[in-house]
C-alpha cells in the first residue's frame, strides 16, 4: 500500500505541522496536538471537540469562527486523551463554560468523561452532548450503543452559530442534545482502510463487494452484499435511516459524505438517487451538504446523514462560518 | 508484625508489568485484531513504558503519590478506552491509599478494591460482559476472602492471580456487550477478551513482586 507519508510513526506531528502551515488564522499546540483558535470571543461558551484521527476534517477542520473552539487529535482511530481535552478546555474557556461534543465511541467517551472531571476541579463549567447516530448499530444495553457519525458536523456548525450568538452554555447544551436526537445516518464501504502503522486493510473485502452500515474505524458492518448500484444503495440507506426516525413534516438537513477514497462526481451522482429517494418519500431536504467531510482515511464509499430540524436550527446552519474544511457568508 | 509492601515492591510491581507486557505485546495485539482495533499490545507497551521511566524520575515519595502519577502516566500515553480505565484504576488505587512508604495486607487489598470499583464505575461494565472487570472483579473478590480465612497476603494474592486468569479464559466463548468488540456481536464469541487479559498480567506481576517484596 503506497502511502504519501515520510513515517507512519510521524505522520500526525507532521500533518499538524503542515495543518499549522496551511491555515496561519488557527493556532496549533503540538505537544498537546490541539489545533485552537485564539481570536477573542468574550463571555461566549466555547466547544471543544476532537477524535482519533483518520477521520479529517472531522474535527481540525471545522475550528474557526462560528464553529469550534478547539479540536484535539488522537493518535489514528484512538481518542484524545484527558489531559489533552482537559489543555484544549483551558485554551479556550472565557469563563462561559465548555462544551464538548463527544462521538458515542467507548474511548472517547471515557476520557471526555475524565477530562470534564478535571475541568470541574478546576472551576470550569462543563457540559457535554453525545453523538450516537449511526443506524446500522443495533442500539441496546448490549452494545456500546450507535456509534457517532455526521450528525456531529451539523451539530458542531448549528452549536458553533449560537455560541457566536452568545447563547449560554445551558442554551447551546440543550441544542446540542436536541441536533444529536434529530439526527440519523448510516453508511457503505467499497473498500477496507488501511491505518498507516498497520499498514495493511483492516478488514478483507474482495472486489464485488461491499460492506453495509461500516463505521468509519473499519468496524465491520451490518452484512456483505454485492457492489450495489448508487441507485440501489441509495434505497437501502434512505429506507433504513426513515424507518429509525420520522422526519416527515421537518425540514431536512442532509449531509453525503465521502469516506475518503470516493471521488466527488461518484458522490454527486449518489446524491441525485439520494435526493430522489427523499421526495419520493415526501422528505423535505431544506439544505444540504456534499464532499468529504468525515472520512475513514482512504475507504472508499459514503456515509448519508440526515438531520430532521426547523427555523431556528436552518437559522443557525446559514450563519456565517469561517473553517478550514467549511466556510461561507451570510 | 504484619505483611506490607513496600513502595520498592510496588515500583517492582510496576516495572514487572511493564517488562511482561512489552514481552506479550504481540500476544494482546493478536486478541485486539480478532474482535477490536489491533493496537492493544502497542497501546499499553507505550503506556507502561511511560510509567517505567515516571518512576525512574524518582519524583514521588509516598505510595499515594507513586499510584497517582502511575495512572495520570497511562492515563496520558495509552489512550483509548484502555488508557482511562486503567488510568482510573491506579488514580482510585492511590486515592485510597495512605501517604506512607508501604501498604499493609488490608490497606492494599482496600486500594485495590477501590481501583477496581473504579473501572467499574468509569466503564459501566459488569462481570460476564468480556472486559477486564472479568480478570480484575474475581482477583479481588478472592483476595479479600482469602485474607479474611486468614490467608498470608503472598498466598491470597497467588489465590488472586489464579482468580483472574480463570476470569480471563472464561471470556472466551462471551458475546462482548461493551467497547469496540460490542459492534461484532456473537461474532465476538470464540477469543479472550484482551483487556482481561492485560489485566491478568497486572495481577500476576503482583503476585510475583509481593512473593519477593514484602517486609516482615
Amino acid at each position: 500500500m503506497n502511502k504519501l507519508i515520510n513515517s507512519p510513526k510521524t505522520l500526525l506531528a507532521d500533518a499538524l505541522r503542515g495543518f499549522a502551515a496551511a491555515h496561519g488564522q488557527l493556532s496549533v499546540d503540538f505537544e498537546n496536538r490541539i489545533v485552537f483558535s485564539a481570536a477573542p470571543r468574550e463571555g461566549r461558551v466555547a466547544l471543544v471537540s476532537g477524535g482519533g484521527s483518520g477521520h479529517e476534517p472531522l474535527h481540525s477542520g471545522f475550528v474557526g469562527a462560528g464553529m469550534l473552539d478547539a479540536a484535539c487529535a488522537g493518535e489514528i482511530f484512538t481518542s484524545p486523551t484527558p489531559d489533552q481535552i482537559l489543555a484544549a478546555a483551558i485554551r479556550v474557556d472565557t469563563g462561559a463554560g465548555v462544551l464538548f461534543v463527544v462521538k458515542n465511541y467507548t474511548g472517547d467517551l471515557l476520557n471526555f468523561e475524565m477530562a470534564a472531571e478535571l475541568a470541574r476541579e478546576q472551576g470550569i463549567e462543563v457540559a457535554s452532548v453525545i453523538v450516537a447516530d449511526d443506524v446500522a448499530v443495533e442500539d441496546s444495553t448490549w452494545t456500546a450503543g450507535r456509534r457517532g457519525v455526521g450528525t456531529t458536523l451539523i451539530l458542531e456548525k448549528a452549536a458553533g452559530a449560537a455560541a457566536a450568538r452568545g447563547w449560554s452554555l445551558e442554551k447551546v447544551h440543550m441544542l446540542a442534545e436536541r441536533i444529536a436526537d434529530a439526527g440519523r445516518s448510516m453508511g457503505a464501504a467499497l473498500t477496507s482502510c488501511t491505518v498507516p502503522a498497520v499498514g495493511k486493510p483492516s478488514f478483507d473485502l474482495p472486489e464485488g463487494e461491499m460492506e453495509l452500515g461500516v463505521g468509519i474505524h473499519g468496524e465491520p458492518g451490518r452484512k456483505r452484499v454485492p457492489v450495489m448500484s448508487a441507485a440501489e444503495l441509495s434505497h437501502v440507506l434512505a429506507e433504513t435511516i426513515t424507518t429509525d426516525y420520522d422526519f416527515s413534516g421537518k425540514p431536512v438537513i442532509a449531509l453525503l459524505t465521502g469516506l475518503g477514497g470516493t471521488p466527488l462526481i461518484e458522490l454527486y451522482a449518489m446524491f441525485a438517487e439520494v435526493s430522489d429517494r427523499l421526495k419520493e418519500r415526501n422528505i423535505k431536504v431544506a439544505r444540504s451538504l456534499v464532499g468529504n467531510y468525515v472520512t475513514s482515511l482512504d475507504m472508499a464509499g459514503c456515509s448519508l446523514t440526515l438531520v430532521g430540524a426547523d427555523d431556528e436550527i436552518l437559522d443557525l446552519w446559514d450563519a456565517p462560518v469561517n473553517t478550514p474544511a467549511l466556510r461561507w457568508k451570510d | 508484625m504484619p505483611e506490607t509492601l513496600t513502595i520498592d515492591a510496588i515500583q517492582q510491581w510496576l516495572n514487572r508489568f511493564a517488562s511482561e507486557i512489552t514481552t506479550q505485546a504481540d500476544w494482546l495485539t493478536e486478541l485486539d485484531s480478532a474482535i477490536g482495533d489491533a493496537d492493544h499490545g502497542t497501546n499499553m507497551v507505550r503506556g507502561t513504558a511511560a510509567v517505567v521511566a515516571k518512576l525512574d524520575d524518582g519524583s514521588t515519595s509516598t505510595v499515594q503519590e507513586l499510584l497517582k502519577a502511575v495512572g495520570m502516566t497511562l492515563v496520558s500515553t495509552v489512550g483509548g478506552a484502555s488508557g482511562s480505565l486503567y488510568g482510573t484504576f491506579f488514580l482510585e488505587m492511590g486515592r485510597n491509599s495512605p501517604s506512607s512508604v508501604q501498604l499493609d495486607a488490608s490497606e492494599l487489598e482496600k486500594a485495590l478494591r477501590a481501583g477496581v470499583n473504579g473501572v467499574i464505575a468509569r466503564g459501566h461494565a459488569a462481570v460476564g460482559d468480556k472486559t477486564m472487570i472479568d480478570a480484575l472483579e474475581p482477583a479481588v473478590t478472592v483476595l479479600s476472602r482469602s485474607l479474611a480465612d486468614g490467608r498470608q497476603l503472598h498466598g491470597s494474592i497467588a489465590a488472586a492471580a489464579a482468580a483472574a486468569t480463570t476470569g480471563r479464559d472464561s471470556t472466551e466463548p462471551l458475546v462482548a456487550r461493551k467497547g469496540r468488540a460490542s459492534y461484532l456481536g456473537e461474532r465476538s464469541a470464540g477469543h479472550i477478551d484482551p483487556g482481561a487479559a492485560s489485566a491478568t498480567i497486572l495481577v500476576a506481576a503482583l503476585a510475583a513482586s509481593v512473593g519477593e517484596g514484602i517486609a516482615r
